[in-house]
């Protein structure tokens, strides 16, 4: 069974949250604290690469300042658009400031048993089922995660696992949250290589790309660093999320969180431009704030949706693709609290035209993964697909013809214009419109339970085009290299 | 041109809702000499089962059956005085009479069930809206049909329809039409309580519904 092709939303809509003012200040004020304050960057490698561009830097506390200039001058370099390549080309994404995808989401620890539907730890194969319900499903673009952690598999060489069981599970672009070292990105990009036919080719067709999480406030992970310093050798494109929390890890007000999220953003960038000028690098972001009465994780909430809008109007200021924490709701099961979390979060970034929408498929706050959550999540990014769409006015569609011919009282049912426009009307896969009586008869069937059929459904007959068995055993060698390596 | 050739274009003409050519391809089938009987069943009701099957699987929607069912409708109309003509009866599942009550003027869902009825081979008088329950009784009377379909889309007229049924009773008629009700408040209580034979809660439904009664008959 092929899956049909993705549908990547180009947003027709508009919606502004901070005016031109409003964003100019926060650019500053990012500046101020980068250039006052500075960042930390803990990694003597990185360190070195900062120092050398004229950066001041405090080897004791691993704190870097960033003079504008440099900040300005390497937003500059970047590059606004760029490809992420499927390993299959019919699954390219091309990246810009116009259209909207959305991934699955990473990286969870448990996970829903479609079979029995308890809550279990996660494994390697539940990576690649996870990825071959996104494989078929026509909204998910890529693979961000993987989407679950392979707790079956040994923690020293587990990101590798992940890669190949990704891989397994699609033939969409990758992009791994937990390569996390120089060692294990080096390895992972040797599997990408292995695929893609060696590292130039990768380089033109990066079917792999970093996501790195930054230690918010003013700061990003040493391994993180250096993982995608190797990344940006390698012209791979990579991107950091910072997720400041409000009264936590960033100001209570949420423009003082932004400026938090623009400085542990935009930071890292200046590190991937010195290390290779114009390589492509994506702002991430999960602004959010805290449960005032947990000071927990909320993994939904007005403010996400706000500080979401307003970071990807900061990110089409800097010309920078964004990819924005969406979706991923803290209810704990798929319940009216997920819908409502993941509806607005959904809408929010796409509205605002940001670039990715990571993503679909978990619960609790990105800790546990459903398949039915992932296909309810797509069914949702289906409509607002279609809201986004807006209305188009023009003699065709405004119809007057067909409205004289009807007249009082008709109807528009067997019209030809109906036959030709009908398809436009949005359709549900999973979303429940039975009449009440069939629904009754079905055993009050809802969009749970026809999501956890059409799971099942998938999981046994999509077909995924399989890795080149000599892949697979280059793959092999490469992760028993890495045991070998890492485990001394 | 064969004669399989016209069949599969009335085929074609209920699948795409086409009803001029629908009308054109009947005339000409005629003109030909060949017998109407077959036009139907070879050509057109190939046609209906063909969108019914589409219907089932997802590919087609409500309006495209709908349109189906127009088409039918068209290609009825132009093969009938023939058949009558001619003196050969046509099989039909039944004769159904439907309306919407008294008070009433919502028509859109029972125009729906009509189509869907006729789609099936039915052979359907509409009254149309806002018909008072002696007309009901007059037409059953007249027409002799399998079944009454009435339909109410307004609380306020969902007691016409148990007024309908006593009518028929009353007239003796009771036992030789089967009661449908449909309508956006009807329920399989409200269908229950007021002795109605079938209930559905929508057009698809309710031509299952239509072809068990008659079965039951």
């Amino acid at each position: 069974m092929l899956r049909r092709k993705f549908q990547p939303v180009r947003s027709q809509l508009e919606f502004r949250l901070l005016s031109a003012r409003d964003i100019k200040k926060i650019h500053e004020a990012a500046l101020e604290v980068m250039e006052e304050v500075g960042v930390r960057f803990p990694s003597n490698l990185a360190l070195d690469v900062l120092e050398q561009a004229g950066c001041q830097v405090n080897r004791e506390t691993m704190v870097a300042k960033l003079p504008s200039k440099l900040v300005v001058e390497s937003l500059r370099q970047a590059p606004s658009q760029y490809l992420l390549a499927g390993r299959d080309p019919k699954d390219d994404m091309w990246i810009d400031d116009k259209t909207s995808y959305l991934s699955t989401d990473g990286c969870a620890v448990e996970v829903y048993d479609i079979e029995t539907g308890k809550l279990r730890t996660s494994t390697k194969q539940d990576i690649t089922d996870a990825c071959k319900v996104a494989d078929y499903l026509p909204e998910i673009s890529y693979v961000w995660g993987p989407p679950v952690s392979a707790q079956d598999v040994p923690a020293i060489t587990r990101p590798l696992h992940e890669i190949e069981a990704s891989m397994d599970g699609t033939t969409m672009h990758i992009q791994p949250e937990t390569v996390i070292s120089r060692k294990i990105a080096e390895y992972a990009l040797e599997m990408a290589a292995v695929v893609a036919g060696g590292k130039e080719e990768l380089r033109k067709r990066p079917i792999f790309s970093f996501m790195q999480c930054a230690m918010d406030p003013l700061g990003q992970d040493g391994g993180s660093l250096e993982a995608s310093m190797v990344a940006a050798e390698w012209g791979i494109p990579t991107g950091f999320m910072p997720m400041p929390m409000s009264c936590a890890t960033a100001p209570a007000t949420l423009a003082g969180n932004l400026v938090v999220t623009t400085v542990d953003a935009v930071s890292p960038l200046v590190l991937m431009q010195l290390v290779n000028p114009g390589t492509p690098v994506y702002f991430a972001a999960a602004p959010t704030a805290i449960d005032l009465q947990t000071g927990g994780y909320t993994g939904g909430g007005p403010e996400d949706f706000l500080l979401a809008a307003a970071f990807s109007e900061i990110c089409h200021f800097y010309q920078i693709p964004l990819a924005m924490g969406a979706f991923a709701t803290g209810a704990k099961e798929p319940d009216w609290q997920a819908a409502v979390d993941n509806s607005f979060a959904g809408l929010m970034p796409v509205l605002t035209r940001t670039a990715i929408l990571n993503g679909a498929g978990t619960l609790n706050g990105s800790k546990i993964f459903s398949l039915q959550q992932l296909i309810m999540d797509a069914e949702i990014y289906s409509m607002i697909a279609k809201v986004a769409e807006g209305i188009e006015v023009n003699d065709e569609t405004l119809a007057v013809d067909v409205i004289k011919k009807i007249g009082p009282g008709g109807n528009y049912l067997s019209d030809k214009h109906t036959r030709r426009h009908m398809k436009e009307i949005w359709r549900p896969t999973v979303y429940d419109r039975k009449p009440y009586g069939a629904w009754l008869e079905s055993g009050k069937k809802g969009a749970f339970e026809e999501a956890t059929e059409k799971a099942r459904w998938i999981l046994k007959n999509h077909e995924v085009k399989p890795l080149d068995p000599k892949v697979k055993e280059e793959f092999a060698r490469i992760i028993k290299a890495a045991e070998k390596e890492l485990s001394k | 041109m064969d004669k399989q050739q016209l069949f599969d274009e009335m085929k074609t003409a209920v699948l795409e809702g086409e009803i001029e050519a629908a009308e054109e391809i009947a005339r000409k089938a005629l003109e030909m000499g060949i017998p109407p009987l077959e036009c139907i069943e070879e050509g057109f009701v190939a046609g209906i089962n063909e969108v019914g099957r589409l219907f089932e699987e997802g590919e087609m929607f409500l309006p495209e059956l709908v349109a189906a069912a127009e088409v039918m409708k068209a290609a009825l109309a132009v093969l009938e005085p023939e058949l009558q003509k001619q003196q050969v009866t046509r099989d039909i599942p039944g004769k159904v009479v439907i309306g919407t009550m008294y008070n009433d003027i919502h028509d859109i869902g029972k125009d729906m069930v009509a189509s869907m009825l006729t789609a099936a081979g039915f052979e359907v008088h509409n009254l149309g809206v806002n018909v008072p329950c002696e007309t009901f009784i007059g037409k059953v009377k007249e027409l002799k049909p399998d079944i009454l379909g009435l339909s109410a889309l307004l609380t306020t007229t969902m007691p016409e329809q148990k007024k309908v049924i006593e009518a028929l009773e009353k007239e003796g008629l009771r036992q030789s039409v089967k009661v449908m009700v449909g309508g956006a408040p009807i329920n399989q209580e409200w269908a229950d309580s007021i002795g109605a034979d079938g209930f559905a809660e929508n057009a698809i439904e309710a031509v299952k519904v239509a072809r068990s009664l008659v079965n039951e008959k």
